[in-house]
């Protein structure tokens, strides 16, 4: 277990207070001029070192990002943008942040925005969050009084101001170029990439785009050093990550955990136990719905980072592990995040609006057992034709947790659905292009 | 992708009142010049509080006149986005969230409870017209579910006798205390905390 002194997040449960006196007890603002005086390079190099991957799920290098953005800044402004959309089903560690940590996150928006050298930072926080919102603006109004933020923040000589955007219940806004759409005043659609956010972005603007926990473990990355955030965890797989474990556990809780952790120790040690115990285990979603599950068998030794979860055909994404017991019916469970993609989808491109509407309905069919046999193979073919066919991510979310879901309980689903052809069993179901061949007058 | 239509009744005039123009104003300075259509999204959400929980569509027209842009890109933000109520909802909106990680450990037993206290339909005004309810995706609180949000507060770690109570308290006209409904604080995992434990007995 990571020792209580290596958390970055002390403040995880709201045991000390959110305001700006107690997070500055905490170590929050302690000296940012010294590590901002240290200079870009320094500061990049020092993320770089950490070998920090972005938390928002795509675990893309945050050094390496910031590496990208222009070196001199031209006739565009330089904009930093944070995501704070947080809606993947099992993800809930930003909003801990956003209530308990705002200051790590305001800290860190300071260096991130010198660093990439922006002075507007807008974080864009989801519509539903609204209490959560007015406590980060809590935060940011007590930052400027103190004059951490603002015209000369924090006696550094950078000017920087943040403002905060709300969203209204849309889950393709956290795709980063979408986000950027829907801070401009327009339908959250992402958009075709290249070119990317980081020379053309918020309102054709080079624009940095970070996940909440990526910029809010940044100072502390700087102020202990970047070899000792890659101490922990494994190569290319360091630092700390927040957990959130949920479903089918005795506690759900979200927990600040080293990477690499072993997936046993987080559900049996901080979750306490699967309900009705390890061996009445089901599967697990790893890294929130877009994730493909991964059944008991492998549960036993996987652990959790990036790296070793793609060898297992899934991933990390946003650490939101969801624990599914064999009292759940697996297919049911995987139609309602169908059913959810089926509502998110934004709806720009054919293959994910209509495609993720038609994995929506085969697999309540087949939770029904109303499916046939071909159509089994049939659902995988269609997760084939949306991934990778459409603008955005969007598509391979939606249908890996189908993919996920044949590949490791298709007997399941086939011994549901066992009849074939439809017109030998002589069943009465609709919707079936060959129902007519029942029809006796025929 | 969800489909929304705007309500039948609609009333003829909408203006901001004061404190929504104020509001309006303070947002379109965080944007830069010229770039005020970026406002469009917190003025929808000022002309829902303004007008009981709903968006009319003379608000729309309003507020593209406000912010200088055309009203049908107005109308595209307002039907695209889920939060955007086009219809009246009532004073209490409740929504329950139902996705997998609610839904096994027992949504449906809290849409149980709507169909039986609120209404039997989603989106249908209660008896008395105060309230509605819908089923919602993932409103980002899983560790704590099931859950529900009723307005902007969060109500935790339900179960269907409590969402009753719950029920029973807004139908007198009165605000429940938001949070768990387990006695748990925050998200730290309940009788079973290893870790932060100085700080937890400081």
């Amino acid at each position: 277990m990571l020792k209580d002194q290596d958390r970055i997040f002390k403040n995880l449960y709201n045991d000390l207070g959110s305001d700006v006196v107690s997070s500055q007890k905490r170590g929050d603002w302690d000296n940012t001029k010294s590590l901002i005086d240290k200079g870009r390079d320094w500061i990049i190099n020092e993320v770089k070192d950490s070998q920090l991957r972005g938390r928002g799920g795509a675990g893309f290098p945050t050094g390496l990002k910031w590496s990208f953005a222009p070196k001199k800044v031209g006739s565009r402004p330089h904009y930093l943008v944070i995501n704070a959309d947080e809606s993947e089903p099992g993800t809930c560690k930003d909003r801990d942040l956003l209530r308990f940590e705002p200051h790590k996150l305001i800290e860190g928006c300071l260096i991130a925005s010198y660093a990439v050298q922006a002075h507007v930072c807008y974080i864009y926080i989801r519509g539903e969050y609204f209490i959560e919102g007015q406590k980060l603006q809590k935060a940011i109004d007590e930052a400027y009084e103190k004059n951490l933020i603002g015209k000369n923040a924090a006696g550094t000589g950078w000017d920087l101001d943040i403002f905060i955007h709300y969203g209204a219940g849309a889950y393709i806004c956290g795709e980063e170029t979408a986000l950027l759409e829907s801070i401009e005043g327009k339908k959250g659609q992402p958009r075709l990439k290249p070119p990317f956010p980081a020379l053309i972005g918020l309102y054709g603007c080079p624009t940095i785009i970070n996940n909440v926990e990526t910029i809010a473990v940044i100072p502390t990355i700087l102020r202990k050093g970047g070899k000792w955030f890659s101490s922990l965890g494994r190569e290319k797989n360091t630092g700390t990550k927040i957990f959130c474990i949920s479903g089918n556990v005795n506690s759900p809780c979200n927990v600040e955990e080293e990477m690499n952790i072993p997936l046993k120790e987080l559900i049996e040690v901080h979750a306490g136990g699967v309900v009705g115990g390890w061996d009445n285990l089901q599967a697990v979603i790893p890294g929130g719905s877009s994730m493909p599950l991964i059944p008991k068998e492998k549960c036993e030794t996987l652990t959790m980072d990036f790296d070793s979860l793609v060898a297992e055909k899934s991933g990390l994404g946003t650490a939101g592990i969801v624990v599914i017991n064999k009292d759940q019916d697996i297919i049911k469970c995987m139609a309602r995040i169908a059913r959810f993609y089926k509502h998110e989808s934004c709806g720009q491109c054919t293959p994910c609006r209509e495609g993720s509407g038609w994995m929506w309905r085969m697999l309540e069919r087949m939770a029904k057992g109303e499916a046939t046999k071909d159509e089994v193979d049939m659902l995988g073919d269609v997760t084939n034709q949306i991934a990778g066919h459409t603008i955005c991510a969007f598509g391979e979310g939606s249908s890996w947790p189908v993919q996920g879901l044949l590949r490791h309980f298709k007997k399941e689903i086939k011994e549901r659905n066992k009849f074939d052809p439809i017109i030998k069993e002589n069943k009465n179901i609709p919707y079936l292009v060959d129902q007519h061949l029942l029809d006796k007058n025929a | 992708m969800s489909l929304k239509r705007p309500a039948k009744n609609q009333p003829e005039n909408f203006e901001f009142n004061t404190s929504s123009l104020e509001a309006a104003k303070t947002i379109i300075a965080k944007y830069p010049k010229g770039k005020q259509q970026s406002a469009v999204m917190a003025l929808l959400y000022i002309a829902q509080r303004q007008n009981d929980n709903w968006i009319p569509l003379v608000a729309m027209k309003y507020i593209a006149k406000f912010l200088d842009m055309p009203y049908i890109k107005v109308y595209e933000v307002a039907t695209f986005y889920s939060m955007y109520n086009l219809s009246p909802v009532g004073k209490y909106f409740i929504q329950v969230c139902t996705t997998t990680p609610c839904m096994i450990r027992g949504a449906n037993k809290l849409v149980e409870a709507c169909k039986e206290k609120i209404s039997e339909n989603e989106l249908e005004l209660s008896n008395d017209k105060t309230c509605s309810w819908m089923e919602v995706e993932c409103l980002g609180a899983c560790v704590n579910a099931p859950m529900m949000q009723i307005n902007d507060d969060y109500y935790e770690d339900l179960d269907k006798e409590k969402t009753l109570k719950i029920f029973d308290t807004i139908l007198k006209g009165e605000t429940p205390k938001p949070g768990s409904y387990r006695g748990r604080i925050n998200n730290e995992p309940e009788n079973n905390r290893k870790t932060l434990m100085d700080l937890k007995n400081a």
